[in-house]
């Protein structure tokens, strides 16, 4: 599974939101804690807006805000905004009849692993990922892990 | 709310039978007895250590139920506690009642030196993966597969 920069991108900005639901943090505030653009984060957020996973606060001291339910939403919810998490084969346009069966027989394997990806991704809450990564971080002096 | 401190966990008694059956949303209505008196005979009055029946109660009513056991050498994997029955009361959950459960299992488990507990859960059932997720199980390495049998 590869999971594009918007996945990401929105992964960090409403976890970080959701890790307190009353404070208010701007595209800036995020993209900088994360070392990321905040051009791409910009776009992102329109999109949890969209979705109604992010308020967005307008005035002095504006931002963003976590609207959805951290203990229902799941890391599926918010990847699914922006990528369909499905495998490609990459089939030749004019290949031979012969190869259909094999290629038939692929694509029933290839939704096999999307099926179970998104069920693994579907069944962590925002909650339960916040937990893990406040332990990884406490284990890890505060640095977030990369493995 | 979390309302921990009111949450009672214990053994089943033979007692409980109806009101499990009550709780339980699994399976079609007129199997349940039956299915739970063989439970009970095994879990309950079996009276054996690594078969683990559990109850909690809030306000000395029945709002849950956890069952689990030990099982060994299966395809070679060392013991290890299975969790196979989880139920909580629609109105009672979200106030830690599984949580509560699955601690003392877990460590009913441990106290048999049992260092790994696993389960199995449908995947369209979110809410009970969910629940075993935010208490840190994660994928293991028994992979479950099944075919229709032509």
């Amino acid at each position: 599974m590869k999971l594009n920069k918007g996945s990401l991108f929105a992964l960090f900005a409403v976890l970080e939101l959701a890790s307190d639901s009353r404070r208010q943090l701007s595209t800036t505030d995020i993209a900088e804690k994360y070392g990321i653009s905040s051009h791409h984060l910009a776009k992102v957020m329109r999109h949890l807006v969209h979705a109604g996973l992010v308020q967005a606060v307008r005035g002095v001291g504006g931002g963003y805000r976590f609207a959805g339910n951290v203990s229902r939403t799941t890391l599926l919810d918010v990847i699914q905004l922006f990528e369909m998490l499905e495998s490609e084969l990459d089939v030749p346009n004019h290949g031979s009849k012969a190869g259909d069966p094999i290629v038939a027989e692929l694509k029933s394997i290839t939704r096999e692993i999307d099926e179970l990806t998104k069920a693994v991704l579907d069944t962590i809450t925002l909650e339960t990922a916040l937990k893990s990564t406040r332990k990884r971080s406490a284990t890890a002096g505060d640095i977030p892990s990369r493995d | 709310m979390k309302t921990r401190e009111s949450i009672a966990i214990r053994s089943a008694l033979p007692s409980d039978l109806d009101i499990i059956i009550a709780l339980d949303e699994v399976g079609p209505e007129e199997e349940k007895p039956s299915y739970w008196r063989g439970i009970f005979d095994h879990y309950v009055k079996g009276g054996k250590k690594d078969r683990i029946f559990l109850v909690a109660e809030t306000d000395g009513e029945v709002v849950g139920f956890i069952v689990g056991e030990v099982r060994a050498w299966e395809f070679g994997s060392p013991p290890c506690g299975w969790v196979f029955a989880l139920g909580v009361s629609p109105k009672s959950r979200g106030k830690g009642v599984g949580q509560r459960m699955f601690e003392e299992i877990c460590r009913r488990l441990k106290q048999g030196n049992i260092a790994t507990v696993r389960t199995m859960v449908d995947r369209n059932n979110k809410e009970t993966l969910s629940f075993f997720r935010s208490q840190g199980l994660r994928t293991g390495r028994y992979i479950e597969l099944e075919k229709e049998i032509d």
